[in-house]
């Protein structure tokens, strides 16, 4: 297959970009079901370099209020993984910045896990964030099939991951990997502590093999920037949703939004 | 065939640990020390003084004279309604109580449906000086007011869960979140055979006592400790699985899971998993699940707030996939109607998820020397407004 010879755009964009990488989490199918496909063009056009849509679920244990009401809106607007397929191969006819879908394993198994995997990866994305994902699952039923696709799947540590199972994790990452700011579901927080601080600074020490890119709690430009100065950059959801939910014109707010984050 | 669970934590094809690397920790901490923990003599004594003293084990097994002469059979009642606050969940959060000690865990914090859970949680971190935040669905507080107002005595917090339908799904949903937030100083009481790997484990030995004395109580009443039906209705199922548990490996006692048809399996109004559901994950196990072809989880319905769960347990989506227990179901009316009876022919007005259990009398065929042993899970007392409201009696 000629797509295995061709690097995945997310090495590419690490390959280069070193610094303040900005990835934007948003819900597939929200506010409008068909919202996605502008969202993921004006995020370009601002000035994003990645992208992660979620696949909305009925029951979002790791998220907090403002993702799981987005969720819930995107459901009720009729979003499913199929459709959300044809929305990124629509996507991909012009935005060139890598594309990750994250969502809970349920709505992806009824899908068909080998299924899923062959039809996101032709129709364009490049990594797979599953959260509640077991690690184990994903080495023995996954691994090689996702490879083969040139699919890569991007794992999360968080503030308590023992040393020894970070080290495993990066083993098994492909492309980077998603450091949880804190111990916390999605939004919680607008500023970072002490203790958060200690983390990044104990992730940069590291030398992990992969670069890691900071999530949860991004908010504002003084968060985003004080990620950037541990990690490779930045992932914001809850924060871009909210304004994503109030917005009156998306095109103008997007911009601004995004120019206020890298300001 | 083996029903037992894995190294892995899986039962067949069900089970094992699907939290995000936020929860991971916690559930690791748990799976590495519950089988040490409880196997720890200091552990079971204090358990078996507990559940003596406190709870008032071990519970009567009765022989119901007039309902065995109605259908014919002998009907033994296992009297969980008797246990401290009145249903088997006590069991557990006794257990699971002991063990966040062990852990040197400060807090605690459990979900509830009905409130039953809830008020067996506040109970005993009353009993043990410990913190206690229960997590209710706000629909359900509204519909369970005295259940709410006996956590509040106990000392209890409890915290509205907003999201989603409102209900027991989204209030284990908050409960799993507010761990997330509160990863190390906090132990979550699951309080039923659901959940990431051990819980499902874990919560059936904490009810296997239940299984344990019928056997104890049949062999002294009987002469055999072997019944030939044992029933008990099924929500998340951690009566059934306690009172399945000593019983799974002796294949000529069937088992029978009794479910919540609400108002018919075909009414889309019903909470009848094993008819209704597909393999699927949800609050961090592979089991049977109602949901839509997108998956995404159906809100459940039944008269009865405990049995109405979206899954079951994944030690009881195996014991149906093998065919070891059978499942029947029960609608609102024939539970109802089976309380009724209950209570006139015994004396004993039994919590609505029992009735679904006591219904299925009516569906069986017996032969006159068949012992079969019903688990009255609870007591009705909770359920007076629902039978008010019912009003057939």
């Amino acid at each position: 297959m000629e797509i295995i010879n061709v690097m995945n755009r997310i090495d590419k964009l690490f390959q280069q970009k070193k610094e303040n990488i900005l990835s934007v989490f948003f819900t597939a199918g929200f506010p409008a079901l068909n919202d996605t496909i502008e969202i993921a063009r004006q995020l370009e056009s601002a000035g994003v370099d990645m992208i992660e849509i979620g696949i909305p679920f009925s029951d979002p244990i790791a998220d907090g209020p403002v993702i799981q009401q987005s969720s819930k809106q995107a459901i009720d607007n009729g979003m499913t993984v199929k459709l959300l397929l044809d929305q990124v191969r629509e996507i991909r006819k012009t935005v060139s910045m890598p594309i990750i879908l994250m969502g809970y394993l349920n709505p992806v198994m009824q899908y068909g896990m080998d299924r899923f995997f062959e039809d996101a990866a032709a129709a364009g994305v490049d990594g797979l964030i599953l959260p509640d994902m077991p690690f184990d699952e994903f080495e023995s039923s996954y691994k090689e099939k996702m490879e083969d696709l040139n699919l890569y799947t991007i794992f999360l540590i968080a503030p308590t991951t023992s040393d020894e199972r970070i080290q495993r994790i990066d083993q098994a990452s492909r492309g980077f990997i998603y450091a949880v700011s804190s111990s916390s579901t999605t939004g919680s927080k607008n500023e970072f502590d002490e203790n958060q601080i200690k983390y990044f600074q104990r992730l940069k020490h590291k030398q992990l093999r992969n670069p890691f890119l900071i999530g949860f709690g991004i908010s504002n430009k003084e968060t985003f920037s004080a990620a950037c100065h541990y990690g490779a950059g930045a992932i914001v959801g809850s924060a871009f949703i909210k304004l994503l939910s109030t917005s009156t014109g998306l095109v103008t707010d997007i911009s601004t939004f995004i120019r206020t984050l890298k300001s | 065939m083996t029903y037992t669970i894995d190294e892995r934590g899986y039962y067949g094809n069900f089970g094992g640990a699907y939290i995000p690397e936020m929860l991971y920790p916690n559930i690791e901490e748990l799976r590495s020390r519950y089988l040490d923990i409880i196997g720890e003599a200091d552990f079971q004594n204090q358990f078996s003084q507990l559940l003596h003293d406190y709870v008032g084990r071990p519970t009567p097994l009765f022989y119901a004279y007039r309902l065995s002469e109605r259908y014919q059979a002998k009907i033994y009642l296992k009297r969980e309604d008797l246990c401290h606050t009145g249903a088997h969940k006590i069991n557990n959060t006794i257990g699971q109580i002991l063990l966040a000690k062990k852990l040197g865990k400060q807090k605690i914090i459990a979900e509830t449906g009905a409130g039953q859970h809830g008020v067996a949680t506040a109970t005993v971190c009353a009993l043990m000086g410990m913190e206690c935040i229960v997590y209710m669905g706000q629909l359900d507080m509204e519909r369970q007011r005295p259940n709410v107002e006996r956590m509040r005595i106990l000392g209890t917090t409890v915290v509205p869960a907003t999201s989603g339908n409102m209900t027991l799904k989204d209030a284990t949903n908050e409960a799993m979140r507010h761990w997330i937030n509160n990863p190390t100083d906090t132990h979550y009481i699951i309080g039923s055979v659901v959940g990431p790997h051990p819980y499902p484990d874990m919560v059936a030995r904490f009810q296997s006592v239940i299984s344990e004395e019928i056997r104890n109580q049949l062999y002294k009443q009987e002469g055999n400790p072997y019944p030939d039906y044992v029933i008990a209705c099924v929500g998340g199922g951690s009566n059934a699985a306690g009172a399945f548990y000593h019983f799974v490996n002796d294949e000529h006692v069937q088992l029978i899971g009794v479910e919540a048809a609400g108002l018919g399996i075909d009414s889309g109004e019903s909470a009848a998993t094993t008819f209704l559901g597909k393999p699927g994950v949800l609050h961090g196990s592979k089991t049977l699940l109602m949901q839509t072809e997108d998956g995404q989880v159906v809100e459940p319905y039944s008269i009865s707030a405990g049995l109405d769960y979206p899954g079951i347990g994944p030690w009881h989506a195996h014991l149906f996939e093998t065919g070891r227990v059978k499942f029947l179901n029960a609608t609102d009316d024939e539970a109802m109607k089976a309380g009724i009876e209950l209570s006139r022919t015994e004396g004993i007005i039994p919590a609505i998820e029992t009735a679904h259990a006591v219904a299925v009398l009516k569906k069986m065929e017996f032969s006159p020397d068949d012992v079969v042993v019903i688990n009255v899970s609870g007591r009705g007392d909770k359920d007076l407004e629902t039978y008010i409201r019912w009003g057939k009696y």
